[in-house]
């Protein structure tokens, strides 16, 4: 039988541990649960395709969005922030449930710096999103979407989702960490997406909606962010939509980053 | 090794109106195994969080080998291992990547965290499901995988948080077995428990701690001596009414007698050791009684433990003053 010993030289760590190796490992992990949890796993490939399928062909026959010559080109980059926004609401159901397991109190008593079980699970998340990006590209182009402001505008058009996915992944860890319950946490990753998707210019342009309403769907930052991302793939001036979409994803990331991790330093199982 | 595992001076710790430590003392010295014995929501599990660094008291200080956890808890967190009161282990990895995944947190080279795994799997009867993910699991796999991941590193002062609970009787005893070989080699432990064969077992001192406080601590044999002289115990013949024992040797008791009247057995708490048993023998000749048999001997730790914290489901906490008379050094 072997025997464990207590004083092996070589198993004791004398050193802080680097937190890009903690982040990669805690990377590696959450990308490991990504493939194995089925409803996760749905979450980053059926629910992506669907969106875009059923949103083109459900509301793209009734509604004409003037200066666009097709519906898909139109709908698609706020599919993208749909979609992001949807996935991360499990980010907070896993640090809930992380929470609630005990998991946290072990990451907490190990060397390792606070951020770091964060941060590896906003970077897990940034892969998945790459993912369900060019999955809906994919998807997309295949039923007629293009990209119309050449490769250089699309890049950036995927860093803007990519980007905005980081701060709903933040976003989402806070609201798990603050209501601790894994349910709870996915309702309340959700229900903002869905009642400012709904109030935004992702499925018809602002300029259709009642005047009352046309003031809050023109400062809801899904407007601002969807805005961006179709000035970056259909073209027009681009300037003062990716400014204004950038000064939402600071503000968001300003406040949530620090208050996450303050959060997390205190968090413990009950 | 200089400075002791673990000193605690005053803890106090609440949750909102809940007082969960009021004024928790302890000493564990390099090397020791410190066991913890109380009943549910008695602050084990609250000291065990700010001795980890997890919680910080609201009043009251500590170190672990040296560091403030408050002031210092990274320094802590590298000489510790923490095994909670729960399975804290990621289902949709395998065990082997549990571990892995742990030790490469606590800094190890990916090549040292696997070979150490591996002799970790090996030595907590996990070989043949390392390879498989941990939802497949016993809750008794899953406790030895998360007691394995406390241990990853080595740590120097180890806690762990109730490490047998859910474990069959052959998972206990190569845990037991497991702790021994680590504290012989070195190793503190800090253990919190509510199994007294365990707290005997395995630790060289043991506090008592009930509603926030340390209610007495000492060795196993100390604290079994100050709950209170010696225990008798009678076995009725048979068809004789276990009560008529009770009631001859009333007077001799220091404290209500346990009489289980399907077993025709009697238990008296005494005083005065051997010396009282001329005094029970003439006791029952008078009153024309015959036993089965008679047994005089120091109360087990269990006794002891019910002694300092009340009976389990009865009512209030007992005062240990009033139920342990013969208690100078509890504190």
């Amino acid at each position: 039988m072997t025997t464990v010993t207590a004083t092996g030289t070589d198993a004791r760590p004398g050193r802080p541990v680097p937190i890009l190796a903690s982040v990669a490992t805690i990377t590696a992990r959450n990308l490991r649960r990504l493939v194995r949890v089925p409803t996760l796993l749905v979450f980053a490939t059926v629910q992506p395709v669907l969106f875009v399928l059923l949103f083109t062909y459900a509301f793209g026959g009734a509604i004409h969005v003037p200066g666009t010559a097709h519906y898909i080109d139109y709908l698609l980059p706020g599919i993208f922030v749909l979609a992001i926004g949807f996935g991360a609401s499990q980010t907070g159901v896993a640090i809930a449930e992380d929470l609630t397991t005990g998991m946290i109190d072990r990451f907490r008593s190990l060397p390792i710096t606070a951020a770091a079980v964060l941060a590896g699970r906003v970077a897990a998340d940034a892969l998945r999103n790459l993912f369900v990006v060019a999955l809906m590209i994919g998807v997309g182009s295949a039923i007629g979407f293009r990209f119309h402001a050449g490769p250089a505008a699309a890049l950036a058009a995927m860093t803007l989702a990519l980007v905005t996915g980081v701060a709903l992944s933040w976003l989402n860890l806070l609201l798990g960490l603050a209501v601790r319950d894994p349910e709870s946490a996915g309702l309340a990753g959700l229900f903002p997406v869905i009642i400012l998707f709904f109030t935004s210019s992702t499925l018809v342009p602002v300029a259709t909606m009642p005047g009352w309403l046309q003031a809050f769907a023109k400062a809801n930052p899904i407007t601002v962010i969807t805005g961006a991302l179709r000035a970056l793939c259909l073209g027009g001036p681009t300037t003062r939509p990716a400014l204004e979409a950038t000064a939402w994803l600071i503000g968001l990331l300003a406040v949530t980053v620090p208050a996450a991790v303050a959060s997390y330093r205190h968090a413990t199982s009950t | 090794m200089a400075d002791p595992a673990i000193v605690a001076e005053g803890l106090g710790k609440r949750f909102g109106h809940v007082t969960a430590l009021d004024g928790v003392d302890l000493e564990l010295p390099a090397g020791g195994v410190l066991g913890m014995l109380g009943p549910n929501g008695a602050g084990k599990t609250t000291t065990v969080r700010i001795l980890a660094t997890l919680l910080k008291p609201d009043r009251g200080r500590a170190w672990v080998a040296g560091f403030d956890v408050t002031s210092n808890p990274a320094s802590v967190r590298r000489l510790i291992g923490l095994s909670g009161q729960y399975a804290a282990v990621d289902l949709f990895l395998t065990g082997q990547e549990n571990l892995v995944m742990i030790g490469r947190l606590y800094g190890l080279t990916r090549r040292q965290a696997r070979r150490r795994a591996g002799d970790l799997i090996d030595v907590l009867d996990l070989a043949s499901a390392a390879g498989r993910l941990v939802r497949t699991y016993s809750g008794g796999m899953r406790r030895r995988l998360d007691v394995a991941a406390s241990l990853l590193a080595a740590p120097p002062v180890l806690f762990l948080d109730e490490p047998t609970t859910g474990l069959d009787p052959r998972g206990r005893l190569a845990l037991w077995q497991v702790l021994s070989e680590l504290t012989s080699q070195g190793t503190s432990l800090l253990l919190t428990t509510q199994n007294i064969e365990e707290a005997e077992r395995l630790a060289g001192r043991i506090v008592i701690i009930g509603h926030g406080k340390v209610i007495a601590s000492g060795t196993p044999g100390q604290l079994r001596a100050r709950a209170g002289g010696h225990r008798l115990d009678l076995q009725s013949l048979p068809g004789q009414d276990p009560r008529r024992l009770a009631d001859a040797l009333a007077a001799l008791a220091t404290a209500a007698p346990a009489v289980d009247e399907a077993a025709g057995r009697v238990m008296l708490p005494v005083a005065g050791g051997a010396g009282i048993l001329p005094e029970v023998a003439t006791r029952l000749a008078a009153a024309g009684l015959h036993v089965e048999s008679l047994a005089l001997r120091r109360p087990t730790l269990e006794e002891a433990f019910l002694a300092y914290t009340g009976q389990p489901a009865s009512g209030p906490p007992a005062e240990p003053a009033q139920t342990a008379p013969d208690t100078p050094g509890a504190r």
